[in-house]
């Protein structure tokens, strides 16, 4: 018989809930997954049959299609719901919505929620398996994940790498999942912008807060800019965009003065001029689209992995053998 | 519940059952032109990569290799419970198309991992010829697959008992054993 990888359960809710050994078999299975994006048909068999509810909540686009992708190419078939022009915005219920869409016989969920915590409360009231695309502030798993897979793809490893989360990190789903999977395999992280949106709490979660972006990049090997959402400044966490530019923006000028090269993510959309500069996004160091690439064969991982996580299954395996 | 292992194969007759299917695999080929080796993971590729040394000492030229891992076409995946790892799947550096492909795995059993490699094989690409090649055929068959070419044919009736080939690379030797699961001898 195969070696088996670990179960992750029935559903991927957050990363703060997996240890190193899931972390790192998720991160491990995505590797031949992203084989399978480069063939002339890039599709395997493994989700034939399945399908699966995108159900979206919030708008997004790369995310969903990500999603979407990772789901085509394992053969699933897929459904998409966002909220506009559907029953959800008729005041339905989010349980009420996922058990009529479980009347329809569907086998996975993956949801977008405003709500931090949607996604726990889903899992926890359906059968079918619940992928995390990100709930309000909470978490925002395969995000966390494609960004810790794509800093041990350029660094070789994560134990004892040096990740400064830049900007809007209060707010940040995105934030939370990478500080819980990247401090669980090793890695030390900081996080930095202006207090409003870097509150020194997050020492709480054990890691660094940098007041000054300067500071950061001396200190860090890999930095990971967060887009800066428009309406914080509306409601007043931060000046102005060109201010936020000239203080906490990640310039060439600033990059130079660093004792060695930094890795340079975003989870995008970019907001050029603003959080990072364009020469910076294109830069050498810039792994931006790797992380795209990346998404696929994460979700692609995730997905695989979360199908099996079911006990009756493990049964009729017993009862059964593998193939010879 | 213990463990008998009666073997069936040693070293020596394993590395002279390779000689000859390498002989085998050059002549059914007419020759080593367009002839790709691969093995299905995991002790397919090992037995392959013997084939393949065989081969390339025998006829002087160097052959492209890769490996399959059928995981992610297995007919039972979505029946079993934990996840299989998976594998590294190699395609030679030259792909398949218009090739002889050799598949090449240690035992052939119910028939049906040949029938996920063809599938995968088909989605990288369209072989000009597929040839099956094993190092033990114990019969068994539930899908009607046939190897081309054979090291030792042994019928084992018993599901519980397996055929086991042994490799140095990722166990203590090279050589072939029957083992059976039976309850404690006392």
């Amino acid at each position: 018989m195969s070696e088996t990888a670990p179960s992750l359960g029935k559903d991927l809710v957050g990363l703060e809930s997996l240890g190193r050994e899931e972390l790192t078999a998720i991160l491990d299975t995505a590797e031949p997954f992203k084989e399978i994006s480069e063939r002339r048909i890039k599709k395997v068999p493994v989700l034939r049959g399945k399908t699966i509810v995108n159900l979206f909540f919030e708008p997004s686009t790369r995310t969903r299609i990500s999603f979407e992708f990772a789901e085509k190419r394992l053969s699933a078939d897929t459904v998409n719901i966002s909220s506009t022009g559907s029953s959800v915005t008729k005041g339905e219920t989010l349980v009420d919505t996922a058990r009529n869409l479980e009347a329809m016989r569907i086998d996975m969920v993956v949801m977008r929620h405003g709500a931090s915590g949607a996604a726990r409360f889903l899992a926890d009231r359906i059968p079918s398996n619940v992928v995390n695309a990100g709930d309000g502030r909470h978490e925002h798993p395969t995000q966390g994940l494609l960004d810790i897979l794509t800093i041990r793809d350029n660094l070789g490893t994560l134990e004892g790498v040096k990740v400064c989360i830049v900007g809007d990190v209060v707010h940040s789903r995105v934030a939370r999942s990478n500080i819980y999977g990247l401090l669980t395999l090793g890695a030390e992280v900081a996080v930095c912008g202006p207090p409003t949106l870097v509150p020194g709490s997050f020492r709480e979660l054990g890691v660094e807060v940098f007041q000054h972006v300067e500071d950061a990049i001396q200190w860090a090997d890999v930095l990971n800019i967060l887009r800066l959402q428009l309406e914080r400044m509306e409601a007043g966490y931060v000046p102005s965009l060109r201010e936020y530019n000239r203080i906490w923006g990640v310039s060439t000028e600033r990059l130079e003065k660093a004792p060695h090269d930094l890795l340079i993510l975003h989870p995008g959309p970019m907001n050029r001029g603003v959080e990072i500069d364009s020469d910076v996004a294109d830069g050498e160091h810039s792994v931006i689209l790797d992380q795209v690439t990346n998404g696929v064969a994460v979700r692609m991982a995730v997905l695989y992995l979360l199908a099996g996580g079911r006990p009756e299954k493990a049964e009729a395996a017993k009862k059964g053998g593998g193939p010879s | 519940m213990s463990i008998h292992r009666t073997p069936l194969m040693d070293a020596e007759a394993v590395e002279r059952a390779v000689a000859r299917m390498a002989r085998e695999v050059v002549e059914r080929n007419g020759g080593v032109a367009d002839l790709v080796l691969m093995g299905i993971h995991r002790r397919g590729t090992q037995i392959a990569a013997r084939l393949a040394d065989e081969i390339e000492r025998a006829e002087g030229v160097d052959l492209p290799r890769g490996s399959i891992d059928i995981t992610l076409y297995r007919d039972d995946l979505m029946a079993i419970g934990p996840r299989p790892v998976v594998g590294g799947t190699e395609l030679p550096p030259d792909g398949i198309d218009d090739r002889t492909v050799v598949i090449v795995d240690d035992v052939q059993y119910t028939g049906r991992t040949v029938r996920a490699a063809l599938n995968e094989l088909m989605d990288w690409g369209r072989p000009a010829r597929v040839l099956l090649c094993v190092l033990v055929d114990r019969g068994g068959r539930e899908l009607p697959i046939q190897p081309d070419i054979v090291g030792r044919r042994v019928e084992v009736l018993d599901p519980e008992q397996s055929v086991e080939v042994r490799v140095p690379e990722l166990d203590d030797r090279l050589g072939v054993d029957l083992v059976s699961t039976g309850p404690e001898a006392t």
